[in-house]
């Protein structure tokens, strides 16, 4: 840790002594294994320094030594908690190579399993978030309701967690029958739990106080640092993968992009909250839309596209989670493969946001930009 | 196999107390390299680089690929297009001057580094394509930079110009070995920081570096490659 040494502070009424520890990787707030190297003075944090890799697992290099099928399951280990956004962003990318038109069901079950997806996920997100700061219900709440959108992925899938659920050119299977039923009633299910949600926290006292002006960072700035999703969006600046460029069937659906407007941790909950609600406003729509016909696109028997490179993106419950694949056009697997992670560039903004605040303010900043360590590290 | 025996049998545990010492005899075992091939391990069909296709002929360049043409001479040194994307293909020295006017022209405005990410292709000189994936916010467009660098050649890091590119930059720097100039915090990121070799380079094995790779990587290719031809055998 050479950047940060800890220094005397001169001019106070006494000389005191900055206190460098560290927050992780063992920490329960850190999410994972992350590991926050933190310089204080007193309880104010001076400098933080994010220490990464723990879960490196190479998935980069792993992905260009096998065939671009398998490599869909790979996908699944980045964003654990939000496996199938992560499938669609990398078969879109291959369908982008490979030039494939994919059947307007299969895009449209995509956007049914993102939006339930974006649920599950922010479902976690608001829970650990909440008992970071100190309220467990909200934890017992959100879990709660998570667990029956796994219930719908299983019956989907089989899985509850890495669910391997989109092949190159469509869908796996067809949803099962009465499927499309199920998830209508969800969302009316699902309507009523956020109010119980935003009952226990948009104006409880403690929340307020723990997170009103808490790491507040602007919009250009925060473009600038490559922050991206919600994150982004609680700076004001409106930019959603889903509206700015339409993968999937977003392009068909109607829908609202939040934004706040002060930038802080608040904000950033309050956008989250909202897209609980615009999220359930896109699976209405997809799930009553839906329509009849192929779940899969005219996908050659080998898959082995031109050579050439590309880079394709979209919004994951991070933000905006891009792939770039190089293929070299003689092999069947991939000559390059690049993940953009949201998460990683979003915990990039961590020492700018936590400078000057408390060392509980970090652990509230840390749930706020929402990072899954196996998307960071990889 | 015919220079199978020529190879010399490089046990582990002789290349592990004189790691240095067997190099130059593989190398003078070997063919003389292809031109512009290094000391890298190149397969035979090992690539050259991407087809950087250049845009059809109806394709209109977008206003700002011209601008930069004409705002900075020099900085563009071929254009391409492939499934929609513009790539330009920008010098190593321009790389600072073409990403300030690209993020400050008003015709531009790129003001988000979505990515930045590079391409190792052995056979060539300049073996790394490192590529900078940018968006607009405000006219929501897309361009993709491209710089080719050799290896231990000075790349500007642009990280004055775009936040973002540090912690990019600092992963291209871990997994490439890039030699990014001006970096303010230029440590490995994802490996510990005291990791030999750049693992995303295409001469570093899969399977990770084994006792012998902490020291040099080749030596344990070449073993491999041993290895590989003697079971065929």
């Amino acid at each position: 840790m050479t950047t940060l040494q800890p220094q005397t502070v001169h001019g106070a009424m006494f000389d005191t002594n900055e206190l460098v520890i560290n927050m992780g990787p063992q920490h329960p707030s850190t999410h994972g294994v992350l590991r926050v190297v933190l310089r204080l003075d007193g309880e104010k944090v001076v400098d933080a320094d994010v220490v990464m890799g723990y879960l490196h697992r190479g998935i980069e290099k792993l992905s260009e030594n096998r065939n671009w099928t398998q490599i869909i399951l790979l996908t699944d280990r980045m964003d654990y908690v939000a496996a199938a956004t992560s499938n669609v962003g990398y078969c879109e990318t291959v369908e982008k190579l490979l030039q494939i038109e994919v059947p307007r069901r299969a895009r449209y079950v995509r956007t049914i399993l993102c939006e339930l997806q974006r649920i599950a996920s922010h479902c976690l997100w608001v829970g650990t978030h909440a008992m970071d700061i100190g309220a467990m219900t909200v934890f017992l709440y959100a879990f709660r309701e998570r667990e029956l959108i796994l219930d719908l992925f299983e019956e989907f899938c089989g899985a509850r967690l890495t669910y391997n659920s989109m092949r190159i050119g469509g869908l796996p299977l067809d949803l099962p029958p009465g499927w499309d039923k199920k998830v209508l009633e969800f969302c009316k299910i699902m309507d009523g739990k956020l109010d119980e949600y935003e009952t226990l926290l948009t104006h409880n006292r403690i929340w307020l106080e723990r997170t009103k002006g808490v790491g507040v960072i602007g919009g250009p700035e925060a473009t600038a640092l490559g922050m991206c999703g919600p994150t982004l969006r609680g700076s004001g600046v409106a930019r959603d993968v889903r509206k700015d460029e339409p993968y999937a069937a977003y392009d068909e659906m109607e829908f609202d992009v939040p934004i706040g407007t002060a930038g802080d941790t608040y904000d950033r909950y309050l956008v989250r909250m909202e897209e609980f609600r615009q999220s359930l406003r896109i699976i209405r729509q997809a799930t009553e839309g839906l329509p009849e016909g192929p779940i899969v696109g005219k996908v050659p028997r080998l898959i082995k596209p031109a050579a050439g490179e590309t880079y394709h993106a979209i919004e994951s419950p991070k933000g905006e989670l891009g792939y770039f694949i190089v293929a070299d056009g003689k092999s069947t697997n991939p000559y390059r493969f690049r993940v953009r992670p949201p998460s990683f560039c979003n915990l990039q903004a961590l020492p700018r946001l936590v400078r000057g605040h408390l060392v509980a303010d970090v652990v509230a900043l840390i749930g706020s930009i929402d990072i899954v360590l196996g998307e960071v590290d990889r | 196999m015919a220079d199978d025996p020529q190879i010399p049998p490089a046990p582990p545990a002789a290349t592990a107390d004189t790691p240095a010492a067997p190099r130059p005899a593989p190398a003078a075992a070997k063919p003389a390299p292809a031109a512009g091939g290094e000391a890298h391990v190149p397969k035979a069909s090992a690539p050259t680089g991407p087809p950087d296709p250049p845009p059809p002929a109806d394709a209109v360049l977008p206003a700002f690929i011209t601008s930069l043409q004409a705002a900075v001479p020099g900085s563009v040194s071929q254009v391409s297009y492939y499934l929609g994307d513009w790539t330009v293909i920008v010098p190593a020295s321009h790389i600072i001057e073409a990403a300030t006017y690209l993020r400050d022209a008003p015709e531009a405005s790129f003001d988000y580094c979505s990515d930045l990410t590079a391409t190792d292709w052995p056979p060539r000189a300049e073996r790394f394509d490192v590529i900078y994936c940018l968006y607009s916010t405000r006219h929501r467009h897309r361009v993709r930079l491209k710089v080719k660098v050799a290896e231990n050649q000075p790349l500007a890091s642009v990280t004055g110009v775009w936040t973002a590119a540090n912690w990019l930059e600092r992963e291209v720097f871990d997994m490439f070995g890039v030699n990014f100039t001006g970096h303010p915090d230029r440590r490995r990121i994802l490996m510990p920081d005291d990791w030999q070799g750049y693992p995303q380079r295409k001469d570093y094995p899969l399977e990770g570096p084994g006792e012998l790779l902490m020291e040099n990587p080749l030596d344990w290719l070449k073993l491999r490659q041993a290895r590989e031809e003697a079971d065929i055998e």
